[in-house]
């Protein structure tokens, strides 16, 4: 445990380890939230007063979806879900949306299915109202498969995702931010990640106006391996955070963490956040994670903090990499001094920053979307 | 042939206390087939001319004309500058993660010519320089001078030299932190590509060790921000054994 001051009111604040979070299905464990607590302080909470409201709306997200044979949906209670041993919220807004949903989707992939191709799920914006969601998404033991939330349109859209991951499976589990400008998304994605299986999740983040998004792992049993990926592309005004957590609470798991941003235009915002625990327990696991930032003009910031929580020396490794890089007048002159004109020059660097993490995700669907999409964020671009 | 000609160039930089001139009226004509070494003590405006060439907007060219065939070097902005012909080997190049070396040359002699390389003469062709220049194949998918050393980044921007195939090339201090080995590599590297094809050299450098292995037709002084003296080989000669002090004196 770390005292600390807060620097920016001057009053003393109780930085607790990520352990001693609260994490509760009880809205009466979250106190309201002033935004000077650790975990929001980066975040526009005036901006997001319905979040924090104990009050529900009709509104959902409209769905379309063409699942393979083996997937099936369906609608459950929360005592449904939690008896799959769900992890519970960890701050108001997602012990909100859970009790708000009025009920948890449920995507179910059967043990030892192989489902070669992604299995994309659209979810579309509709209006203002606040919407709640509780989705879980279990796939059994042996299976395989890929799944991709695509999120479009204008929506305030509260989420809490549970995923189970069982003994053996592996799972690629991709959220796509394409929102329009207007649009609010908070949410919790939780993975609880079985003995030697496989976890992957993605976040890319290009659209809405604030986004924060929690992707947390905790281990139920040995041998798991985990791999968060992220990638955003902040305009002016745009507020893109994205917190990560890995809970190494059993032996011999891994764990590695790759998040990139670009940032342009004037308020652009990127907070990234990356937590990870290694309890006492955690003997043998290896966890790596890392955090850059590419910010492309003037008037943009990007806050960037890993932590660290060591509490066994008896590891294969731990290390965290976090770095905030301009674009500057050096790089374009170099390029432009090779006949490379302003534009493509920007665009070459923007492309190679991105490089390394969309080939680790190596979902065609999902790249030739961030293609394109990089290419619209690039022609707004007004260095 | 075609002429790099430089009247009058007055050059300031923006500095704390104000603008600050370093080049005061430089005057100087070479031919595409020429290498013309300019030298001087620090501080002379070697760099701020090749700067100020290649159109890096900390220079500010208050006065004087730069041509190149005729055409208005000073009006170009600086990828019109290299499609225009003109090369600069940076002293300090710089870092660009995530972009292979064979992707930044692809896109830069795409950019310069118009149009993309054939691609089997071109990967044979940068296979071979690459092979003279004594670069790794390797280099070929590393990014951009990340991680390499300073000789690596030097043979670097002879390689893109040779690739780009410019009408004049003005190496700054290219020479400056390269062992014997490497100097020797880079020199048959700029030779090279005189050989094959017409290259007007502008080789900027303190010392008169490259001048030993890329002989200079002119050798140019720079003192101050002007030319102090001209000549031939010979000249480099003799400031290699009396240096630059009575160059110092008359400024």
């Amino acid at each position: 445990m770390t005292q600390t001051l807060d620097t920016r009111s001057g009053v003393p604040a109780l930085l607790n380890g990520r352990q001693d979070r609260t994490r509760s299905f009880d809205l009466a464990d979250f106190p309201p939230v002033n935004g000077r607590e650790e975990e929001w302080r980066f975040t526009p909470v005036k901006r997001l007063a319905d979040f924090f409201e104990d009050s529900g709306s009709d509104a959902t997200l409209s769905i379309t979806t063409d699942l393979p044979e083996a997937v099936t949906v369906e609608t459950i209670t929360l005592d449904a879900a939690r008896a799959h041993g769900i992890l519970e919220p960890e701050d108001r807004p997602a012990a909100i949306a859970a009790a708000r949903a009025g009920g948890v989707t449920h995507y179910s992939i059967p043990p030892d299915a192989e489902i070669d191709d992604p299995v994309v799920i659209r979810a579309n914006g509709t209006g203002d109202d606040t919407v709640h969601g509780h989705v879980l998404l279990t796939i059994g033991a042996n299976a395989k498969a890929t799944v991709v939330f695509e999120h479009e349109g204008r929506a305030r859209y509260s989420e809490f995702f549970s995923v189970v991951v069982e003994d053996g499976a592996s799972l690629t589990l991709a959220s796509l931010q394409l929102w329009d400008d207007e649009s609010v998304h908070l949410g919790q994605h939780d993975a609880l990640v079985g003995k030697d299986a496989y976890y992957r999740h993605i976040s890319v983040t290009l659209g809405g106006d604030i986004v924060r998004l929690g992707s947390n792992v905790r281990y139920r049993g040995p041998g798991g391996e985990a791999e968060l990926l992220g990638l955003y592309f902040a305009d002016a005004g745009q507020h893109l955070e994205h917190r990560t957590f890995i809970d190494h609470n059993t032996p011999k798991a891994t764990s590695n963490v790759m998040y990139k941003g670009a940032l342009q235009g004037k308020d652009a915002r990127s907070v990234w956040v990356g937590d990870v625990l290694i309890r006492p327990e955690a003997e043998g696991i290896d966890t790596y994670e890392l955090n850059r930032n590419l910010i492309l003009t003037d008037g943009a910031r990007a806050d960037s903090v890993p932590n660290l929580e060591i509490e066994t020396g008896n590891i294969e490794g731990a290390g965290h990499a976090s770095s905030t890089g301009r674009f500057d007048e050096q790089h374009l002159f170099y390029l432009m001094s090779r006949g490379i004109a302003e534009e493509e020059a920007r665009r070459l660097v923007v492309r190679g920053f991105f490089n390394e993490v969309i080939q680790k995700i190596g979902i065609p669907e999902i790249e030739s979307v961030l293609n394109e999409k990089i290419e619209e964020e690039l022609a707004r671009s007004v260095l | 042939m075609t002429t790099l000609s430089i009247k009058d160039l007055h050059v300031s930089v923006e500095t704390e206390t104000g603008a600050k001139e370093i080049l005061k009226g430089l005057t100087l004509d070479i031919n595409s087939t020429e290498t013309h070494a300019i030298m001087g003590p620090n501080g002379s405006g070697k760099s701020t001319l090749a700067y100020a060439l290649a159109g890096h907007p900390r220079y500010e060219v208050t006065s004087g004309s730069v041509t190149l065939g005729g055409e208005d070097v000073l009006e170009m902005t600086v990828d019109e500058r290299a499609k225009a012909g003109l090369f600069l080997a940076m002293q300090y190049p710089v870092e660009v993660p995530g972009v292979t070396v064979t992707n930044f040359l692809r896109t830069a002699k795409t950019a310069v010519d118009g149009e993309a390389p054939k691609l089997r003469t071109w990967t044979k062709e940068l296979s071979a320089s690459m092979k003279n220049l004594r670069m790794d194949p390797d280099f070929a998918s590393r990014s951009v001078n990340e991680g390499f050393s300073g000789g690596e980044k030097k043979r670097h921007e002879i390689l893109q030299m040779q690739m780009l195939k410019p009408q004049f090339a003005v190496l700054d201090e290219t020479d400056s932190g390269l062992d014997v080995d490497a100097l020797r590599v880079v020199s048959e590297g700029v030779n090279a590509a005189k050989e094959n094809s017409d290259l007007g050299v502008l080789l900027i450098t303190h010392y008169t060790r490259i001048l030993q292995y890329v002989r200079p037709d002119h050798v140019h002084v720079l003192v101050n921000g002007r030319v102090a003296e001209s000549g031939g080989p010979e000249l480099a000669d003799r400031l290699e054994s009396e240096g630059y002090d009575r160059f110092l004196v008359e400024a």
